[in-house]
This record gives structure tokens, sequence and C-alpha cells, in this order.
């Protein structure tokens, strides 16, 4: 799997948070913390998680959602796993 | 010193027939129907292939963003547009409108379905089954519960004396009022959103009830359907929606000066002890819940100039309640100016009780009773005062009404309104 640019994810993601939550997708920018700085609650947190693991192909496991605090912890995430395949 | 009294200060409804109060009452008045055909593509399916939709579509309204949507059930983003309706009709504030603002502890909420969040429920099951439990939305439990409605409209308006969804399938929401007038009395709040929503026009719905027979199949005529008290009547017609009241303590509206549309001055409920389904014949079940409604508001019989029957248009129910309006109020019934608006509005099930309690409350304050819709003629077995053809005018001065609605189960419950002078 071809890596995913940094951009791509970060405009996708802020597609799906925009989308989920309502909260412009120019907010969602590497250093916002989902829950503290975007007011994000753990339900959508999970919507959220579920439409990208769709968007990027990826799996989030339930485990691995609390690792993902930031945006940029996503970014990482997702490129990560792209680099192993 | 004797009861506190319970007012009505603000109205709100999303119907088949308008998207809020004054289109709703316009079309009640002007005898429109808002039943049509459905506009499914796999209609030959079913036995009943209308229903009366609600007139605007919840995304339409631009009252609820489009996240916040998607958390809720059709039902439940009815309920919240009532509501915003009615709170800012009562005066007080939501979001970017001014207002008045109620100490949270002393602001309820009662609101009520049948049903429930349905469509959510069947949606989820579908997207299990196609995708798996991950996909399934982490809102679907909040969005088929019962009480949703209501606690959405509680966290919208931050009422913390209490959220409560009395369920009692098409009486649900009259059971809602009866809650809300019992909560003033009581002193644990001043101010209560009391209300009730369905939506629930589903296939499973329109099979179902199809498979009860309880539904009128006049498929080739669907806006002369509902039709209650005529010969040709043959079952009600599904229909969904919301409306909501605020009732408060009369010390406390008058405290703030809110226009009072209505006195909400008693409730009566019992049970028939007798069919699922069915009503006795002689509609002596309606009868005891008038009665004790009666009793519960200090009126006397002669007091009554007006019912907002629960009249759903099926063969045996319309003169059960007849029977059962005969068997309470006596003589006296004979001179009673009574409705069915269902013949304009559908059956909104869990919340026909509220959308009547609301035209009840309209037809007090405006002097003006809705004519029954589609009422060609008349059932030989009915002999009161049904308002036919045009809208009725009320005398004017001091009068009381009453509103019926029964539920599946035998409920029956009655509520009583006052003119405000």
């Amino acid at each position: 799997m071809a890596e995913v640019s940094t951009q791509t994810i970060l405009d996708g993601l802020g597609e799906i948070v925009e989308e989920i939550v309502g909260i412009p997708a120019a907010d969602v920018t590497p250093e916002k913390n989902f829950i503290d700085d975007l007011d994000i609650d753990s339900l959508s947190m999970v919507e959220i998680a579920v439409a990208a693991q769709d968007k990027f192909g990826v799996e989030i496991p339930d485990d691995e959602l609390k690792n993902l605090r930031t945006v940029q912890d996503v970014v990482d995430y997702v490129q990560g796993l792209a680099a192993k395949a | 010193m004797g009861k506190t009294r319970v007012v009505v200060t603000g109205l709100g409804a999303s119907t088949p027939l308008g998207g809020d109060v004054a289109s709703t009452w316009d079309g009640l008045l002007a005898g429109k129907s808002g039943i049509r055909t459905l506009p499914w593509d796999n209609l030959d399916a079913f036995p009943v292939q209308f229903a009366a939709q609600a007139a605007v579509e919840p995304a339409d309204t631009g009252l609820l963003a489009k996240p916040q949507m998607r958390r809720m059930d059709r039902c439940q983003q009815f309920a919240l547009i009532a509501a915003i309706e009615a709170m800012k009709h009562a005066g007080y504030a939501h979001k970017d409108t001014p207002g008045e603002t109620v100490d949270p502890d002393r602001l309820g909420v009662v609101l009520s379905s049948g049903i429930g969040g349905l469509h959510s429920a069947l949606d989820s099951y579908d997207v299990f089954r196609e995708k798996g439990w991950r996909r399934v939305s982490p809102f679907t439990v909040p969005m088929l519960m019962p009480n949703g409605s209501a606690a959405h409209v509680g966290l919208e308006f931050n009422a913390t004396a209490g959220i409560h969804a009395l369920v009692s399938a098409c009486s649900s929401s009259a059971e809602a009022v009866g809650y809300a007038i019992d909560m003033i009395r009581s002193g644990r709040a001043d101010v209560v959103i009391a209300g009730g929503t369905e939506a629930c026009i589903h296939p499973l719905q329109m099979a179902s009830f199809g498979a009860m027979r309880a539904m009128s199949t006049r498929n080739d005529a669907p806006e002369l359907a509902s039709r209650p008290y005529d010969k040709a009547r043959d079952g009600f017609v599904l229909g969904e929606g919301s409306a909501v009241l605020i009732l408060e303590s009369e010390e406390y509206a008058r405290a703030r000066g809110a226009r009072i549309h209505a006195y909400a001055s008693g409730v009566g409920y019992s049970a028939d002890g007798h069919d699922m389904v069915q009503p006795p014949e002689d509609g002596r079940g309606a009868a005891k819940a008038m009665q004790r409604c009666l009793k519960d508001a200090e009126l006397e019989p002669e007091q009554i100039v007006h019912i907002n029957a629960h009249g759903t248009s099926t063969p045996l129910g319309d003169v059960a309640e007849l029977n059962g309006i005969k068997g309470a109020l006596g003589e006296h019934a004979r001179k009673i100016n009574i409705t069915a608006t269902k013949s304009m509005t559908g059956h909104l099930l869990g919340g026909a009780g509220a959308l009547e309690s609301l035209i009840t409350v309209l037809s007090l304050r405006e002097g003006l009773v809705p004519a029954v819709a589609n009422l060609e003629n008349l059932d030989d077995q009915v002999d009161l005062d049904i308002v036919m053809g045009e809208p009725r005018k009320l005398p004017d001065g001091p009068a009381a009404a009453l509103n019926n609605s029964f539920g599946f189960g035998g409920h029956n419950v009655t509520l009583a309104f006052e003119r405000a002078l």
C-alpha cells in the first residue's frame, strides 16, 4: 500500500469531522486534540474512527482508538499502517 | 388553599398540515387533508398505500444542524422542532432568539411516543446485517429508545426538574400532558414542556397495521380516507409529526406577564379491562376517563361546550366513544360541539393526544371548532352534534372543552381545558 500523503489524510479527516460533528474542516489541524480542542465526545469518536477506516482502508481497533488523541496521531497511525503494508 | 392552576403559554407543532402551529391551524379551518399516496416505489406490496406524512421535512426547517440530525431519529427531530417553536412562543430564549430563561431545576419535560425510534432501530438492523456491528451507529440506542425525544428536548433547554416519557400507545402524549399538569400541581416544576411525537410511516408499520385490518384501504382517494362518523368509514390513516404545549403554574406565568392561551384544567384516566385493541361498544372505559377528568378539573358537564374526540375513523371506535360521551355527560352531551381532527391530520399515534390538546386550546382561544372533513353521510348510530361542513363558532365567555385519547391496551385519557378570559 502506497504512502498516503499527510495532506490527503488531513483533508479526508476534515471532511469526516465536519460531516459527523459539524466542526468546519479547516479547524481540523494537526495539533488539535479531539476531546479538548474540538469538543468531540467518545461516541462521535467511534463514528469518526469507523468513517476513517472506510476512507483510508485501515483498521482502527478499539484498543488503538484511545491512543489517537490528536489529529496528528491519526495521520501518524494511518501512515504507519500504510508503511507496514 | 385550592389546587395550583395550570396554564398553557406556548404551542408548537410539525404536522401533516404544516410545519408550525399557524399553518396547521389554517389547514384545519380550511378543511385541508394532510393525507396522500406514499412516494414509495414498491407500493404494490402494501394493502394501504397512503399516509399523512409531515408537511415539512425536518431538514428543511433550518432549525437543526446536520450533525445534530444524524444522531436523532425522525420522531426526535419533529419533537425538537415543535418544542423550539413552543418555547419561543411562550417567550423563552433559544440560541440566537432572545427571551426569558427558567431556573433549570424548575423546568421539566414530559414528551411521549407510542412507538419511538422505529426507523432508527430498523435502519441499524439493516446496517448490522449488511456490514456487521462495527458499522452500526453508536447513537442507535438513544435514537431508538422511546424516551429519546424527551431527552433531546430536555438537553436542548437544560431541563433538570425531571424528564419523563409515558407510554400508552395512542394516548401516550395525552398522558404526557396529564403528567405535566400533575408535575406543576405537585410543585416539582414551574414550567413543563409537554407533548408527543411519532414518525413510524415505515414499511413495517404499514404492513403490521395493515395486517390488523385497522387502516382505511381507500387507495384510490387517500384524501377522503379519514372520515370519522361517516357511514363509509373503514379505518384510520397513519400520520406523523409532533405537538408541544408549554404548561406553567398560573402564578409563575402571571408573574412574568406571559400570554395565557388557556387553562389546562385537569386529567382523567381509566383502563377498559376489556380487550387489547377494541373498546367495549358502550364506551364505558372512555366514560370513566371523562368523568374522572371532570372531577379532577372541578367542572360540571354543563360547562363543556366542545370535545375534540379521539375519532380515528374506525367503524367500532367512533361510535363507542360517542356512547362514552353520552354515558359521562348525560343529556348535556347533545349540546356539545364535537369534532374529530384526525380527518385532516391522520392519526399521529403517540403524538395525537398532544396535537389534539393543542387544537382544543386554539378552538377555545379562537372560539372556532374545525369541522370533521369528509363527513358526507352521518352514520345512523350518531345522535350527537358533530361539527360538519364549516368550522363552528363557540359561544363567548367562560367555556371548557375536553380532549379524548385512547390507546391499544385499553388506555383512556381525557384532558380538560378552559378558556382564558
